[in-house]
């Protein structure tokens, strides 16, 4: 069954929407239309807090199963909780795996979410192969309390667009397994947590973060603007 | 380094937030959701609402209310009360919850625990365990079960829950402090976070609970009277020393 959710629903957003596309004109691709981002449905996620977000920042989150959409939006997300097995599974059941690594040929930006980062890097030591569109390793947190859950602070490893303006603010980790780029320069921003965690991977048209910006109060909804500024330009 | 978390805790019951001393005696004290933001503007760092009458009930979770919280926070919450199983826990999260909280069914059923961490992850599973002297309780402090909280939380964890929200019924609406024996007890039999619930009346014992090694601690009647005391709390903690999102 294709399950197509069409965001937002009432006038408020949608008008807020439309004054952000008519005031952007920073975007390289046609200003003042619409920026959708597909947000790839894989049935294990909980994709609505994220959706609200997105409305938050000016754009049209469309949650799908539909491959085609998620090929060709101007921004695909990947998002959710969970198994990077089952997610990994649950994308290729709707054909969303090659739908994402054929748009990422095409130059097209995908960003990760939780989740959705570790997706985009090689094999999981929880089970499973994500999308191998970065390469690395995801592996079990080694600290004193995992999950590594709460608050806690970024600190950008370089300059970057996604964690523009939030270095040093908490923003909301939940997680016990993290990705491990095997080229360091790929790594944005990192978190404590007895030990150094990549929070942030940025590379071309693939980007992606560990923590959770629809959960992240001010600093996430800063990282998740950041996050369509990035998409327009990568 | 991760900082130490408030949680705002709200009791509903037919829609409404309700707070009681030693989980009786319900009083009422407002709209949940509405309630929630206004706790969220206050420098929140988590929510968690629980469903206190549900399994009294025989009844399933609110959705509606979890749906509405979920588009209009942008903080993190839990939800709980009410879930007999996997398919309640998953509406809760497929409704916006970002954890899911369970007590009396994983007790009577603990493989809902590993059933729910393989499909969600286990950071999206919370173990509620109320405890009287030690025992586990259900049933919103009705039934003793005759087994060690301490014990139970061990095998809740082994089992695939990644958080314990532990609640002390003996301290709990009594404002005189945390339980900080067993909590100390069940953070050093687990790896996973641990929430200090129940007692606390001022920043030292939300300090006490952090003392002996709770990640969180939850906070309900002295907030819900004056919503603007949690800024106060975290400003005292801060101001203590410990690691508090300003």
């Amino acid at each position: 069954m294709r399950r197509s959710v069409s965001w937002p629903r009432n006038k408020r957003h949608r008008r807020r929407m439309r004054d952000q596309a008519v005031s952007d004109t920073a975007g390289r691709r046609a200003p003042g239309h619409r920026w959708t981002v597909a947000i790839a449905d894989y049935g294990a996620g909980n994709l609505r807090s994220l959706s609200s977000a997105l409305v938050r920042a000016g754009v049209e989150p469309l949650v799908t199963t539909d491959a085609a959409v998620v090929r060709e939006a101007p921004l695909a997300v990947i998002a959710g909780v969970g198994h990077v097995e089952s997610a990994a599974a649950g994308l290729a059941r709707h054909g969303l795996d090659d739908a994402l690594r054929e748009r990422v040929a095409a130059g097209r930006p995908v960003a990760g979410i939780c989740v959705g980062l570790q997706l985009l890097f090689g094999a999981s030591e929880e089970g499973g192969e994500g999308l191998g569109l970065l390469a690395g390793p995801v592996r079990r947190l080694r600290a004193r309390r995992v999950p590594h859950m709460g608050w806690n602070s970024l600190a950008s490893t370089r300059a970057n667009t996604l964690t523009c303006d939030v270095d040093g603010c908490d923003v909301y980790f939940a997680h016990s397994f993290a990705a491990e780029p095997s080229d360091p320069a790929v790594s944005v921003a990192t978190v404590e947590h007895d030990g150094t965690i990549v929070a942030a991977v940025e590379s071309g048209v693939v980007a992606g973060v560990q923590f959770h910006p629809e959960r992240s109060a001010a600093a996430g909804a800063r990282v998740l603007e950041n996050l369509v500024r990035w998409s327009r330009s990568a | 380094m991760v900082k130490k978390r408030v949680i705002p805790c709200l009791d509903v019951a037919g829609g409404r937030v309700v707070k009681g001393v030693n989980f009786e005696n319900l009083r009422e004290m407002g709209e949940p959701v509405e309630l929630a933001r206004r706790y969220s503007e206050l420098g929140a760092d988590e929510l968690v609402f629980l469903d206190i009458t549900a399994t009294l009930e025989g009844r399933g979770p609110t959705l509606e209310m979890i749906g509405r919280a979920a588009d209009e926070l942008t903080i993190p919450f839990t939800a709980g009360g009410g879930v007999t199983g996997v398919d309640d826990a998953r509406a809760l999260l497929l409704a916006g919850a970002d954890k899911v909280a369970i007590n009396r069914a994983a007790f009577d059923e603990p493989e809902i625990l590993t059933a729910l961490a393989a499909e969600f992850g286990s950071q999206a599973v919370v173990c509620a365990i109320d405890a009287r002297g030690g025992e586990v309780v259900t049933h919103a402090g009705r039934e003793p079960r005759g087994r060690d909280a301490v014990d139970w939380a061990r095998e809740a964890v082994a089992r695939g829950s990644g958080e314990i929200l532990l609640t002390s019924i003996d301290a709990d609406g009594t404002r005189s402090g945390y339980d900080l024996e067993l909590t100390r007890a069940v953070v050093d039999a687990v790896e996973v976070p641990v929430i200090a619930s129940g007692g606390a009346g001022q920043a030292s014992h939300l300090a006490e609970a952090f003392e002996v090694g709770a990640e969180a601690a939850l906070i309900a009647s002295i907030v819900h009277e004056r919503p603007e005391r949690l800024l106060e709390l975290k400003a005292e903690l801060s101001e203590a020393g410990w690691p508090i999102r300003s």
